[in-house]
């Protein structure tokens, strides 16, 4: 029972804080309730957001060798404060011919809209802030309004690489919305359910007694779970998909006129949408809250969910300081060609596994289908005729 | 006064004459574009509104209309948006007053 | 029905309709219509209809106003305000709105209150999208890769 405690303890303290509102009529409760949600999940997701950002640089710089940021407070992990006051006091420039309003609202858009995603995702065990029917739905509604916001920062500037970057991030963009959403529909439909909650209680259990139900574990699912990263990487305008916003490329793209807090926001933004999109991919494949060993179900669900968004954002952070950046042509090439064939070869694969009867034969079978259809796409999108063969002028 | 089906319709109504303000007193192809998406928008309303007020709400004919209704003023906003932009290229106008070159 | 939450959406809704008909500079026209969809998408909301409101947001909102933000960047001229404003447009809407009017207010049948409903769950319009409206939904299809592969030809460049 005290795994029990743990486990429900926030859902225990905002009961409590409700029943101080006991004799109040209903909408009064329903509107704190929703309060105490969004606090809540401001209050942890901001406070991540500093933390990462402080932990990035010190973990790319490890990988390059060097310290990261050591200087202020201990191991320098109080760097997010500092960052926080320069750019707060910094000089809000704004183009003396840009649109105002536009460039205003843009950054409170791009923010308002990831800060919406992260409300459909269970992070516990009863701990969805908002459990909407179709959550899903909703997920990727709130994420396709992000492109209009990021044409309004371009637009706003009056500026032409600002315009030019946000025409590149948002073809980006809307050619992974596609792989993005075609990756769920191998889960939704084995599931057949679109509410996240769902979807995680249906990767409950053990098969074989140890192995956890998660559906990354088949074939379909991994396949799946590698394509959402790669789109969620790209819609979070990430190393090594980042050319709207690389600074050798196009200066900073969308965000070049926007100076201290505006620029901040922008920032915020994308490390929230790397939150939501982690969120989701965990809440798809990795089985959400629950535990990889039933031994180690005594552990709270939160804190197992924290812990494979820790892993998830790790591997993005050792992604960006691993790959050099792609071409634009090349992104949108990967896209079309390989990602959403594969996608449509991972639904098909989920039927099969779910029809030849979920078991090991399933299994065997889905794995055809997506070794079949990836070997023929290598095959079709031969790349190997288009080097000529390397020849050195100097160093025979 | 809880909202009856009257006032949704007249709510629809209101915004099914916007979209035809916009789509017969604007000059520019993609005003009336936008004129014409939000009259499609405005029957969508209709139809979830009288739905929800149908006798017979189980079986949800309203909501189904309205699903293939979006679809269908998608693809049209899109074609419609094509068809702009290639006017566009040979006549470097998108006034529609000045496109009458089949004027006798 | 929530009463406040009805008033709220049909101002925000009216209000930037209104916007987008009458603002002279176009992005902020398309903008605005941006925001009609998402007074709406929570109508939609509000009558109990969720797959639908958020469908529409994600395509209107995601895709039609996107491809019409586009075509406006596509196809700018220097004088970028929309010269010619015709009023007579303006007398047609306001007869049209005060004829749809009558017709509704004269009609007894339409004075009903809302019924109680169960939810409608996206598992149902599945069912019934895969049993009832099987044909529709063909032919959804089709018409959707019609029109792709036709906005596709039309803005192709010609080949010399």
């Amino acid at each position: 029972m005290s795994g029990d405690f743990l486990d429900q303890i926030f859902i225990r303290v905002k009961q409590w804080l409700l029943s101080w509102l006991a004799g109040a009529p209903d909408w009064v409760i329903q509107i704190a309730s929703s309060l105490i949600n969004i606090l809540a999940l401001l209050g942890v997701f901001l406070t991540l957001f500093a933390a990462i950002s402080v932990l990035e640089r010190k973990i790319l710089g490890r990988m390059q060798n060097r310290y990261g940021p050591n200087r202020v407070g201990p191991f320098g992990l109080f760097q997010p404060i500092a960052d926080g006051i320069k750019m707060l006091i910094k000089e809000d420039i704004v183009p003396a011919r840009a649109d105002k309003i536009v460039h205003f609202l843009a950054p409170i858009l791009i923010a308002a809209t990831a800060i919406l995603a992260l409300g459909v995702i269970p992070y516990g065990r009863n701990m969805t802030p908002f459990a909407i029917d179709g959550g899903i739905l909703f997920f990727f509604a709130v994420g396709s309004t992000t492109e209009l916001a990021v044409f309004m920062a371009g637009w706003g500037s009056n500026n032409k690489f600002s315009m030019l970057g946000a025409m590149r991030a948002i073809a980006q963009m809307i050619s992974y919305e596609l792989p993005l959403i075609v990756t769920t529909l191998p889960v939704v439909m084995v599931v057949s359910s679109l509410s996240p909650d769902a979807i995680v209680a249906a990767q409950d259990g053990y098969a074989f007694g140890f192995v956890p139900r998660w559906f990354v574990f088949t074939p379909w699912g991994a396949a799946a779970f590698i394509l959402f990263f790669v789109s969620g990487l790209v819609e979070s305008n990430r190393t090594p998909f980042d050319v709207p916003e690389g600074e050798s490329e196009i200066v900073a793209g969308h965000m070049t006129e926007y100076s201290g807090f505006k620029y901040a926001t922008f920032f915020m933004a994308e490390y929230i949408g790397m939150f939501a999109i982690s969120g989701l991919g965990i809440t798809l494949f990795l089985g959400g809250w629950h535990a990889p060993i039933r031994a180690l179900e005594v552990i709270p669900s939160y804190a197992w969910f924290f812990a494979k968004l820790s892993t998830l954002l790790f591997v993005y952070i050792w992604i960006r300081a691993t790959l050099p950046r792609t071409r634009v042509d090349q992104v949108m090439n990967f896209a079309w060609k390989f990602m959403l064939p594969m996608a449509f070869a991972c639904v098909i694969a989920a039927a099969v596994w779910h029809y030849a009867g979920r078991g090991v034969p399933g299994w065997l079978w889905s794995l055809g289908v997506i070794a079949v259809v990836y070997f023929t796409l290598s095959i079709l999108l031969d790349t190997r005729k288009k080097f000529a063969r390397r020849t050195y002028r100097f160093a025979e | 006064m809880t909202p009856t089906l009257s006032i949704f319709l007249a709510v629809s109504a209101a915004l099914f004459c916007i979209g035809l303000l916009a789509a017969l007193s604007r000059r520019h192809a993609i005003f009336i574009l936008i004129g014409i998406e939000m009259m499609l928008a405005a029957a969508n309303l209709n139809f979830i509104a009288f739905w929800r007020f149908s006798p017979e709400p189980h079986q949800p004919t309203g909501v189904m209309v309205a699903i293939f209704s979006i679809a269908i003023a998608a693809a049209e906003a899109a074609v419609g948006l094509a068809l702009v932009i290639a006017v566009y290229r040979h006549y470097r106008t998108t006034n529609v007053d000045q496109l009458d070159k089949l004027k006798g | 029905m929530n009463n406040v939450a009805f008033i709220l959406i049909a101002i925000l809704t009216l209000a930037a309709a209104l916007a987008a008909a009458s603002l002279p500079k176009l992005i902020h026209a398309a903008l605005s219509f941006a925001v009609t969809f998402i007074g709406i998408a929570a109508f939609f909301f509000l009558l109990g209809a969720e797959f639908v409101g958020l469908v529409q947001i994600f395509v209107y909102i995601g895709a039609v106003a996107v491809l019409i933000v586009f075509t406006i960047l596509l196809t700018r001229r220097d004088d970028e305000k929309d010269r010619g404003f015709n009023w007579g447009g303006v007398a047609i809407a306001v007869a049209v709105f005060g004829g749809l009017l009558w017709a509704i207010f004269k009609t007894q049948s339409l004075s009903i209150a809302a019924p109680q409903i169960e939810t409608l769950t996206v598992k149902r319009i599945g069912e019934v999208l895969m049993t009832g409206f099987v044909w529709p939904l063909q032919c959804i299809g089709l018409l959707l890769t019609a029109a792709l592969i036709g906005a596709l030809i039309l803005v192709m460049e010609e080949k010399r």
